[in-house]
């Protein structure tokens, strides 16, 4: 596939309102080079509904460093999307961030918490959508059916950027261009339901790359594509990614997705970060009795036919009826009685450059 | 292979599909004048013998949901022949009169994929598993309540629940009441379509094992539709390869996986993202997109994507050939190409 990035460069003339605010930010240090692009701080986002309060987001800290891959995995409910959501500040009510901090690094060097802004304010729209790009999981509705692809990326080409009409209208082919869409000059004027699944999900990134992001977050990309869609859309966001240095936020349960993509994992269990670590450590020498099963309980595509996987019994709590302690313990192999189930384990190193959340690793 | 021995008449055809087609009209205009047509299945062969899982693999549009409509009659077919053994006989439910259909119907069963919307929300458990009963008029209300109980047995669920409703249960929960409806008249055949597409990782297996577990035990015949290529592998002793409305490769699961025929197969085999970090391959990406149903390309429907394409698969269509015992393919080069499967590992 050929690829040209001729967008990387138009981030000096971004909107100068949007640059103008900076905040010394809470933690400026001097090592540039390994200082995270963003830095979730013990996250809380909380849901208060009329039948009880849900704590989606509860207390999760990570790293996403500058031109790496980041993999969030976990099953339904446990808070990845939450928590994509609240770093662009967008969860939606009764949702709220309820603690924590967000810091992020900009391309100048300042750092603002984004926990701390105005959810509609100047500042985080241009940082979302501007710094950090957006793909979601469903490229059908993220597009709207009534404008064309077109108008969709020169919105946004314009949003970010003091350029003309004609500029942005060029900047989206040549966005379309990068992600490798055939004859860009004649679907910039089409609609999403002319596309096809990995075409719209292609134009998809388009938008998100339009206006060069540092982080891309991208929200279960391939999850409604078929597998050899899904290939194609993995290859090139790690072309993209290599090409541009950008930062990846991958979140998906799709296991096989993130040992292909990730640098980074982080594996999250009804609200909470179970374990953390580089995706060798992850899969080949997992801590966490939850990591250990889930990779257990997967299927694979190299495994001798007719034999049965070993299972996780039960299935995750609701969200109303969180168990006591450690979220995982009613699931779990290695229980211990009156530890467990009273107590919740702290997120502790247990090894160079990873960590895990259970009793089994003081 | 699991040991089907315990299955009476194991081994012999139950199902027998036959050069089957399903085309449906497009219309256009005030008339509704048929413009086109949408060769959903177009030609597909394949048999399923009793107390065996075969899968129809294959992407969103290959036709693979279709084939199952047409197998259970929910549609009718626009050609071919659809072959089941019922007693010793075989009838074609592609054109069986309405009357003879109704019981047919008691062997054949369909688990659905969305647990969620195939099950309706104001019937209660004993409901749901005991309307098939209900509908073909097994028993009495005592006698139909005694089957609930000891299908949700069967499926792991506790029969006190029997007068609770959907929504009170989880995904996995759920897809095991769709399994128990399924099972209420004890049929030959089950149909699955998707049937864990829609679970949790950790539930998945739980139900990819029940299904397992369920076959050797009754002794049933599933068609198992899917795309997952690690789940297919995991329950069937058989595979079958759809590509835009034709069957392009079919197979016992191991030989499939590991010396596929169809250079389908192999890009197919190579997309799917392996849980191993270290084992980021030298995939094959296919390019472009699948053919359009509605307009397809002549010749091999797959010869604009292959790489392996030459002059003769422009022109003519290939024709099914078994290249080795029970391993049928329809490629022009399929007794020339070496392509690379995935090896079964030890571990």
């Amino acid at each position: 596939m050929k690829l040209r990035a001729p967008l990387s460069r138009s981030r000096e003339s971004g909107n100068p309102a949007s640059l103008r605010q900076e905040s010394p930010g809470p933690r400026s240090r001097g090592d540039d080079d390994r200082r995270p692009l963003l830095s979730v701080r013990d996250l809380r986002t909380s849901f208060f509904q009329d039948e009880g309060t849900t704590l989606a987001v509860d207390g999760v800290s990570f790293d996403v460093l500058p031109g790496r891959a980041l993999g969030i995995v976990g099953e339904s409910g446990c808070g990845k999307s939450v928590t994509a959501h609240s770093i662009l500040r967008i969860v939606q009510p009764p949702g709220r961030i309820v603690a924590g901090e967000i810091v992020l690094t900009r391309a100048d060097g300042s750092q603002v918490d984004l926990v701390k802004l105005k959810p509609n304010g100047r500042l985080v729209r241009a940082i979302r959508g501007g710094d950090i790009g957006l793909v979601f999981q469903e490229p059908m509705t993220s597009f709207s059916p009534v404008h064309t692809v077109g108008a969709q990326i020169v919105e946004a080409v314009l949003l970010h950027n003091a350029v003309s009409r004609k500029e942005a209208r060029h900047r989206g082919i040549e966005a379309l261009r990068s992600v490798g869409i055939p004859n860009p000059e004649r679907r910039i004027d089409e609609y999403s339901f002319e596309l096809s699944g990995g075409l719209r999900q292609r134009a998809m990134i388009a938008v998100a790359l339009s206006c060069a992001p540092r982080l891309l977050i991208a929200d279960e990309p391939t999850t409604a594509l078929d597998v050899t869609t899904q290939a194609q859309i993995l290859e090139l966001l790690r072309t993209l990614q290599r090409e541009r240095g950008m930062a990846i936020m991958l979140i998906t349960h799709n296991l096989g997705v993130v040992a292909e993509m990730a640098d980074d994992v982080v594996v999250m269990y009804l609200g909470k970060v179970v374990e953390q670590g580089s995706v060798d450590d992850i899969f080949h020498d997992p801590k966490h009795p939850y990591t250990k099963a889930l990779l257990r309980s997967i299927p694979s595509i190299e495994s001798k036919p007719r034999v049965k996987l070993p299972t996780i019994a039960g299935s995750i709590p609701h969200p109303f009826n969180r168990p006591t302690g450690c979220p995982f313990h009613p699931r779990c192999e290695s229980f211990q009685p009156g530890r467990c189930d009273t107590a919740e384990p702290a997120l502790t190193p247990v090894g160079e450059g990873r960590k895990a959340s259970c009793f089994l690793y003081p | 292979m699991t040991p089907v021995a315990a299955v009476p008449n194991a081994g012999q055809v139950l199902l027998d599909v036959r050069g089957l087609k399903k085309y449906f009209p497009i219309r256009r205009g005030l008339l509704q004048q048929t413009v086109g047509q949408v060769k959903a299945v177009d030609d597909v062969t394949f048999f399923v013998n009793r107390g065996e899982t075969l899968s129809l693999v294959g992407e969103s549009g290959c036709g693979k949901t279709t084939t199952a409509r047409c197998v259970l009659r929910a549609i009718t077919p626009t050609a071919g022949e659809v072959l089941l053994r019922d007693n010793d006989e075989l009838v074609d439910v592609a054109t069986v009169p309405k009357e003879r259909l109704r019981a047919l119907r008691r062997q054949m069963q369909m688990i659905f994929q969305d647990p969620f919307s195939s099950l309706n929300p104001r019937m209660t458990l004993l409901d749901i598993v005991g309307e098939p009963l209900l509908v073909h008029g097994e028993g009495n209300a005592q006698e139909r309540t005694d089957r609930v109980v000891e299908l949700l047995r069967l499926v792991g669920l506790r029969p006190e629940y029997m007068r609770r409703y959907p929504h009170a249960f989880s995904g996995g929960q759920r897809q095991r009441i769709g399994i128990a409806r399924a099972l209420a008249l004890s049929p030959r055949l089950i149909v699955a379509d998707e049937p864990v597409s829609a679970l949790d990782v950790s539930v998945q297996a739980q139900i990819m094992n029940l299904l397992i577990d369920l076959q050797e035990r009754l002794g049933i015949t599933i068609l198992f539709i899917a795309h997952d290529l690690s789940v297919v592998k995991h329950v069937s002793e058989r595979v079958a390869v759809m590509y835009v409305g034709r069957i392009v490769e079919s197979a016992p699961t191991e030989a499939l996986f590991a010396t596929p025929k169809h250079p389908y197969t192999e890009a197919l085999l190579s997309a799917v993202p392996k849980p191993d970090p270290r084992y980021r391959s030298e995939r094959i990406v296919l390019q472009g997109e699948v053919a359009d149903p509605a307009n397809t390309p002549p010749g091999c429907h797959f010869h604009p994507r292959c790489r392996y394409a030459t002059s003769v698969c422009r022109e003519k269509t290939p024709a099914q050939q078994e290249i080795a015992p029970n391993h049928f393919v329809r490629c022009h080069r399929a007794t020339e190409l070496s392509l690379r499967g995935v090896p079964t590992s030890l571990s």
